[in-house]
């Protein structure tokens, strides 16, 4: 098991800086969720991770590797991503979309052992969607290319996984079965979440992002509040408790004196 | 369905044992919409996708396509050579065997014409399909082909600019080393101008590619109409057309070193090839930086198309069709895609100049021009089934 370690992150895209020093810690085995409004700089941060978007300042670090002085390949073998859109205009089977995990471990020329086999294999039941393995993946439901979109991420194998709205597109059904998955996966996660009662229920610690940077983090009873909703998302919300478990649970609705945008 | 009953927990307090916290959920009320999600519950029996079979399967046909279209495009012709006269003549120059009962005009035909000719049809086929397949991947649009670039135009222009000023300083050859600098110039603008901040966007390269063509074609009709001499407008139509009249056995070496060069590169970045078709973001999370492959890659698909239209000119659709087809036949993993698309190439553009040579007898069809007859319905179907695919009908 390995931590993650943002500290003071900067990226910028173009000349205009979206993440403007973020610093954030995900302990060995650790559930963090990243919420915040649109444009915030969630999936920007979250991209850095992965290494989608270079670093302007700061460090990345996965246990005690700095996450951007690695080879991307040795990168990849420590930080799989599921980000928000995956398309291909290519026809492509659902074992192989799982298969493509492997792609950090294996060198030119190398064929899948039997290892390779496996962790598909695995990944594929975990996530159960082995069923569908010979299906072409442009041809699944939603939430089945997400099963199989988190199949290659573990798949990867990887101690930290990092999701940029998992949950995106799909069902309340779906949201949860989704979210369970990956809490089962014994792997260290960061989460983008733009559902606050999800990222409540799934998260240990959550990191409130506004404008490239963390205004509030902490176990979500103690950050989701409503004073702090209003402030950063403009809605009032009332907090209550799902029945059994004790997470906190948000009752949104629209501001009082009509629409606002801060 | 109640919420997630998942424990925030205290701070500092962290369950970490959440496996089964809510067992046997999905299954139970959806059967079949979640089939043995248990984590850690290991599958190895799963089968595979069946398609190692497959490949072995095309691989075979096509191969054997090949050496019979091989074989027919070395007996047929204006002059039938029997089979068995072909097999005793390629014996007595491989082996130095056999004594020579044919004719010496035969034996021309055979060994300086036909054979040369069938094998650079061979290699240009390979060659222009295994760039189409890798073009479309580097482009990821599977409806893109190697001449998006530009090269076409760009050989045309070089090896017309020469015909026309009669400036050839490297003499017979001259005309395909200007077509090859046209095609690697053209090449070079297409890229300058699709690079954004360092990285090459996928449909700015393809824009950026037509323009260019456009633009190279009016320079071609430019310095044809200027010339307004038979010679030149002949010159125009086989570097736009394609032919494989000019083979010879020195013509061959040179492709075929770039071919098998480049398909070895290609073949060592197959797997981050197909990570690329998933797109960039993607790809970086597997540990594919897109934007360094895309421009190494796209270097070494222009030097192969470079160089194969520098020998054959613009041998139209087979770069878009053959990877098609070829992905039809055993997916879009470029391990098992790059190797088939070699082979069908071949085999195709070996069996089209049979046909190019022998349609309208005496007079010979332009290659391309027969690539096109058949490339043409072969891309609108393809697109219209594409269609429908995509909008689910």
């Amino acid at each position: 098991m390995t931590s993650l370690h943002l500290h003071d992150v900067r990226v910028t895209i173009g000349t205009t800086p979206v993440v403007t020093g973020v610093s954030l810690t995900a302990p060995s085995g650790g559930r963090v969720g990243i919420v915040g409004p649109n444009g915030s700089g969630k999936s920007t941060l979250l991209r850095a991770v992965y290494r989608h978007l270079p670093l302007a300042g700061g460090s990345i670090t996965v246990g005690d590797e700095d996450l951007w002085a690695l080879t991307p390949r040795r990168a990849a073998q420590l930080v799989a991503a599921l980000p928000q859109e995956t398309r291909s205009d290519f026809d492509v089977t659902v074992w192989e979309m799982a298969a493509m995990g492997r792609t950090p471990h294996k060198r030119p020329f190398a064929a899948d052992t039997d290892r390779d086999v496996a962790a598909v294999a695995d990944a594929l039941t975990h996530t159960g969607v082995a069923h569908l393995a010979g299906r072409r993946y442009a041809t699944l439901s939603g939430g089945e290319r997400q099963r199989v979109l988190l199949a290659r991420a573990l798949a990867q194998q990887t101690p930290v996984l990092v999701l940029d709205e998992p949950t995106n597109h799909l069902d309340v059904r779906h949201q949860f079965d989704l979210l369970d998955l990956v809490t089962s996966a014994k792997t260290t996660v960061v989460a983008a979440l733009h559902d606050l009662n999800l990222a409540a229920a799934y998260c240990d610690h959550v990191y409130v992002l506004a404008e490239g940077r963390v205004v509030a983090d902490g176990p979500p009873y103690e950050v989701l509040t409503p004073r702090l909703i209003r402030e950063v998302f403009g809605v009032d919300a009332h907090v209550t408790s799902v029945p059994g478990s004790g997470a906190p649970h948000l009752i949104l609705r629209p501001p009082e004196g009509g629409p606002t945008t801060r | 369905m109640s919420g997630p009953p998942r424990p925030a927990g205290p701070p500092g307090e962290r369950p970490n044992d959440r496996l089964g916290e809510r067992p046997g959920r999905g299954s139970a009320e959806h059967p079949g919409d979640r089939l043995g999600g248990l984590p850690g519950k290991r599958s190895a029996v799963l089968p595979r996708p069946p398609r190692r079979r497959v490949v072995l399967g095309a691989c075979a046909v096509l191969g054997g396509l090949l050496v019979v279209g091989l074989a027919a495009s070395v007996m047929l012709g204006s002059v039938a050579v029997p089979a068995d006269t072909v097999a005793r003549v390629l014996m007595r120059h491989l082996t130095g065997q056999g004594e020579p009962t044919w004719s010496v005009s035969q034996d021309t035909v055979v060994w300086n014409l036909r054979l040369p000719r069938a094998l650079l049809a061979a290699l240009v086929g390979a060659g222009l399909a295994v760039s189409g397949a890798a073009t479309q991947a580097l482009v990821r649009n599977p409806l893109a082909d190697p001449y998006v670039l530009g090269l076409t135009y760009g050989a045309a222009v070089g090896a017309v600019a020469v015909t026309v000023t009669g400036v050839a300083p490297l003499g017979g050859a001259s005309a395909g080393v200007a077509a090859f600098l046209g095609a690697l110039g053209a090449f070079a603008v297409v890229y300058a101008l699709a690079r954004t901040g360092g990285a090459l966007a996928p449909l700015r390269l393809v824009l950026s590619g037509m323009a260019v063509t456009y633009a190279l074609s009016g320079v071609t009709s430019f310095l044809v109409l200027r010339a307004d001499d038979p010679g030149t407008t002949h010159s125009v139509l086989f570097w736009l057309f394609g032919s494989l009249a000019e083979a010879n056995w020195a013509s061959l070496g040179l492709p075929a070193v770039v071919l098998a060069a480049t398909m070895a590169a290609l073949l060592a970045q197959a797997r981050p090839l197909n990570a690329l078709l998933l797109g960039d973001e993607t790809a970086a999370g597997l540990g594919v930086p897109a934007a360094r492959l895309r421009r190494h890659l796209f270097l070494l698909v222009a030097l192969l198309t470079g160089v194969m239209v520098a020998l054959a000119g613009g041998v139209g659709f087979i770069g878009l069709i053959v990877p098609h087809a070829a992905r039809l036949l055993v997916g879009s993993d470029h391990r098992r895609l790059l190797p088939v698309a070699a082979l069908a190439g071949a085999a195709f553009l070996v069996l089209v100049d049979i046909a190019a040579r022998t349609a309208l007898h005496p007079q010979e069809l332009p290659v391309g021009v027969v690539t096109s007859v058949i490339g043409a319905p072969l891309f609108l179907w393809l697109v219209h089934t594409r269609a429908r695919e995509t909008t689910g009908l």
